[in-house]
């Protein structure tokens, strides 16, 4: 077993790894691509980071390639995710124009690899349309789609139907999110890498420095939303749940830890109200953390009493299987993927309203033996469904479905 | 079987499940009673067992989907009872536990004057499975060496020989007890103490304990367990 592997065995077992490296056999050697439209940021070049040195681990002979394009191109693809995420988006003839010359731009430098390729995994809209391109494909192509697309805004899915139907299956993330299509769509929810500095184990001593530089007091309680500054993860509802917790627990801390708004032009609007909601109160501490702090993400979540996640609108949310596989409990809001997380009263507590969140902060802060209980529940509950080996494991086993037949039940002997 | 014939090995298998949609779902119990009268046979089998290998928390008050549902979106308390009571063990093939869950929730709506709606993004989604099944290599030539491998088995290979084999296999028993048959009545006690395992409330891991313990306690060496 290479040192890669014993890495992960370390975390998940033994029997975990063995498992899948039986069912990567019969896709020894199989030429497997995986195309998206950026090396480094965002959660799919995060997975891909991790999921691509696992597979070679595996056997399979892996690439991927990232597609390039100009600012036309990413404001067509900017606008093509808010659209599926449900806003009206009217996107102009040329922008739709130069998305398909881009993907048919692409389509010519990456021929010969995603020509010969087993298997192509093209992830999310930006390189839907390099399919229509390669007519002469040997391999199964896979759409993955990380995007909740279950309301769009109709014109703009119609647009990119178009690209995507002819794919021999689809992924998505959770059934809500799906939309229909005429081959199979498959169900593979996201992950956490538990090795990666955002959720490694660290040394208390840089926990305890990191609060410092933040101005945390260790002795008193502290809670943590990591979000961005998004109306829909509600901050100001995390405020008023914080206001109304402190007049029963005066020494409470509150932490919002959010990245930049460089490309939201809303996030300044939203983070200039989460201020004055603030008025100033030392214990709420706003923090704008550059994009790569994750060693400091990760040693705030270990540093808080529990975690909130109290969005009102929610994709996945993979900061609440981060802050649970740290042992805290997670008060999120009843929507989205944040439920399939959040078993309520088992690994945190789901609400709907600030009254709601401040009622579970008090209960959590008054009941510390629960909550060490739920803590430990919820570090398990990620260690058997959102590590990063239970995603490539059903990878896995997609790709081996796709490669031998669409039956209900393949038995490789 | 017991005397000079040829022993077979018992060949230790895995698997996986792939978690498809079917496209279909319900916002309300018609619409649940018009899909499950529609819905492949393996969308039934996934919304009982497919959790087993999904996502799922250990501690889920309902051990099946229909019945979560009605619960948790419906806030019907009492069918959420109804059909979390029903165990899929108790039919002899999925369409007849099909008939159940309609029975079941006909009955319901036959009983209210309104029938209550989930939120939109509450919605049942009907799923279904495939389920691909691979061989570990490892063999069991001995009765007696179930001991030693059984704790070491996947929670796949568990469900495989488990949950699966009672589904596959016309006997319907587990794939232990199947291979067991050959040995004659010499091992009739460790089978009945197999059959009585439920693996319906609890987890694989927990199943997979269940079972090692059933096999510690079986006096291999005496003959008769």
């Amino acid at each position: 077993m290479t040192q890669l592997l014993k890495s992960y065995a370390d975390v998940v077992g033994q029997d975990v790894i063995r498992h899948l490296s039986q069912l990567a056999a019969p896709l020894k050697g199989l030429k497997v691509v995986h195309v998206n439209s950026t090396r480094t940021g965002g959660g799919v070049a995060e997975i891909l980071d991790k999921l691509v040195p696992l597979m070679r681990e595996l056997g399979l002979d892996v690439r991927w390639e990232v597609i390039k394009g100009e600012t036309g191109f990413y404001q067509c693809t900017k606008q093509f995710h808010n659209a599926l995420q449900g806003n009206t988006s009217i996107i102009p003839e040329a922008l739709l124009k130069e998305y398909e010359t881009t993907n048919q731009r692409n389509a010519e430098e990456l021929g010969p690899v995603l020509r010969e390729a087993d298997l192509v995994f093209i992830h999310d809209p930006q390189p839907a349309a390099l399919l229509r391109h390669f007519p002469d494909r040997r391999g199964k192509w896979i759409w993955r789609c990380h995007i909740d697309v279950s309301h769009p805004f109709r014109p703009v899915w119609r647009y990119l139907r178009q690209f995507i139907a002819p794919y021999d299956a689809s992924i998505f993330s959770i059934a809500d999110f799906v939309q229909m299509l005429p081959h199979p769509v498959y169900l593979i929810p996201p992950s956490i890498d538990p090795l990666s500095d955002k959720n490694m184990d660290l040394p208390a001593e840089e926990i305890r420095e990191i609060c410092a530089r933040y101005n945390l007091d260790p002795e008193r309680p502290m809670m943590l939303q990591v979000s961005r500054f998004d109306r829909f993860k509600d901050p100001l509802g995390v405020i008023e749940a914080y206001r109304l917790a402190t007049s029963f627990i005066p020494s409470l801390q509150l932490v919002l830890a959010g990245g930049g708004a460089t490309d939201d032009p809303e996030g300044d609007v939203v983070l200039a109200e989460v201020r004055a909601a603030a008025q100033g109160d030392p214990d709420v501490h706003i923090l704008l953390l550059p994009p790569d702090a994750h060693r400091t993400i990760n040693a705030l979540q270990r540093a808080a009493a529990f975690v909130l996640q109290k969005s009102i609108k929610e994709g996945f949310g993979l900061t609440v299987s981060e802050a649970m596989w740290k042992g805290k409990p997670v008060i999120g809001g009843d929507t989205g993927g944040i439920r399939l997380q959040v078993i309520n009263h088992h690994t945190g507590f789901l609400v709907s309203s600030p009254e709601g969140a401040a009622l579970r902060i008090r209960y959590l802060l008054h009941h510390r033996e629960k909550l060490a209980e739920m803590g430990q529940k919820a570090r398990e509950f990620v260690l058997e469904n959102f590590l990063l080996t239970r995603q490539l494991r059903e990878y896995l086993t997609v790709m081996v479905a796709l490669r031998h037949g669409a039956g209900d039940r393949l038995d490789l002997g | 079987m017991a005397g000079n014939s040829k022993v077979e090995p018992f060949v230790v298998k895995d698997c996986a499940l792939a978690a498809i949609a079917t496209g279909m779902r319900a916002q309300n119990l018609r619409e649940l009673r018009d899909g499950l009268l529609a819905v492949h046979p393996e969308s039934i089998n996934y919304h009982f067992w497919g959790g087993l290998l999904q996502p799922r928390f250990d501690d889920s008050e309902y051990n099946n989907d229909f019945a979560s549902w009605a619960r948790h979106a419906l806030h019907d308390n009492k069918l959420g009872e109804r059909l979390g009571v029903i165990d899929p063990a108790d039919f002899h093939d999925v369409e007849a536990l099909r008939q159940e869950l309609i029975d079941v929730i006909e009955t319901r709506l036959d009983e209210m004057e309104f029938h209550p709606w989930a939120r939109r993004d509450q919605q049942f989604h009907f799923v279904r499975s495939q389920i691909v099944v691979f061989d570990t290599g490892k063999r069991i030539l001995r009765p007696r060496d179930l001991r030693a491998v059984v704790p070491t088995l996947s929670i796949g290979s568990i469900y495989y020989h488990v949950i699966d084999a009672r589904r596959r296999e016309p006997q319907r028993v587990d794939d232990i007890r199947a291979w067991l048959q050959q040995f004659g009545d010499q091992y009739a006690v460790l089978c009945d103490r197999l059959a009585g395992l439920d693996p319906y409330f609890i987890t694989l891991t927990e199943l997979r304990r269940a079972l090692d313990t059933v096999i510690a306690e079986c006096p291999f060496d005496g003959g008769a367990a």
